[in-house]
């Protein structure tokens, strides 16, 4: 009994879609919210991963790394911002941030 | 046979620490669940042939990236009890969105163009193959500007992370090195011109 693609490409799916019910249910807490995109781009990866090695084409690999690379940055400024919201307001609840509610 | 065994096992770790981050309480414990995730997607994505990435995962993602997400977590004072607030409110909502998601994406990925006939079993590469060899010489010839492209937004990500988070306090003590040279002997010694005088012991 071999693996198929498509046992990879649904557990992608599985991924993915915990973690968009990770991100409505966790609405209110930003980091939930930050470790749920982080779950949403690993799927992504990988299926690029899987179809990389069942197309034999190293360019699937390369894209993944540079997801890997603006993952990590997206992950240090917004765990930045993170800071700077709880350092002005003394919480970083969603509640809290109505600013720019007009 | 050992393929489909580490498979099934290391994708239902997998799919069950991705539920542990989105529903454990402490978000101490959904990043530590995180990394577990991240460890396991790295064994399977070393299953597909892609070393060189399932490295660099645990490498970059587990040691860099999770540290910095746990250093957060624990320098801020969260609030468990608020942040919990509309959870049992929004689950049905969540678990209706990601069944539906999952139900079309399933119908998708389970067709015949990615069925084990349309896409067959590669041959396994030979044990002398460089995975990482490989990726660097498409990555440094053919994908150069995106590369550099990708170093530009990582100096972009040090620069932003740092402005943002840097402050001046006002009560802070520091040197003025400009204002240290310019200073003259007139600003700093006065001489005074006094009488000697001899007074009797």
């Amino acid at each position: 009994m071999s693996i198929e693609l498509s046992h990879y490409l649904i557990l992608a799916a599985i991924l993915f879609s915990i973690s968009i019910a990770g991100i409505v249910i966790n609405r209110k807490n930003i980091i939930i919210l930050l470790m749920s995109i982080e779950v949403m781009l690993l799927s992504v990866n990988l299926n690029f991963i899987a179809f990389s090695h069942y197309l034999n084409d190293l360019a699937g690999q390369v894209f993944v790394f540079f997801i890997l690379t603006v993952a990590a940055a997206e992950a240090a400024i917004g765990l930045a911002i993170l800071v700077v919201l709880f350092r002005n307001k003394g919480s970083i609840s969603v509640e809290d941030i109505t600013e720019l509610r007009g | 046979m050992i393929e489909a065994f580490i498979f099934y096992l290391f994708a239902s770790l997998t799919v069950a620490s991705a539920t542990t981050v989105v529903t454990v309480r402490n978000p101490i414990h959904a990043a530590l669940f995180l990394v577990l995730t991240f460890f396991t997607s790295a064994v399977i994505w070393m299953t597909l042939e892609a070393e060189f990435l399932a490295i660099i995962l645990v490498l970059v993602y587990v040691g860099a990236v999770m540290v910095l997400f746990l250093f957060v977590v624990m320098m801020l004072d969260i609030n468990i009890a608020r942040m919990r607030e509309g959870f049992v409110k929004y689950l049905p909502l969540g678990i209706g969105v990601a069944l539906v998601m999952l139900a079309l994406m399933l119908i998708v990925v389970t067709g015949d163009i990615f069925s084990s006939e349309a896409m067959l079993e590669p041959v396994p590469k030979a044990a002398d193959y460089s995975n990482t060899k490989a990726l660097g010489g498409v990555l440094y010839t053919e994908y150069v500007f995106a590369f550099e492209i990708a170093a530009v937004i990582l100096l972009v990500a040090i620069v932003a992370a740092i402005s943002l988070t840097m402050r001046k306090r006002p009560k802070t003590k520091y040197q003025s090195p400009p204002d240290q040279i310019k200073v003259r002997k007139a600003d700093r010694l006065r001489i005074v011109k006094m009488r000697s005088s001899n007074v009797d012991p």
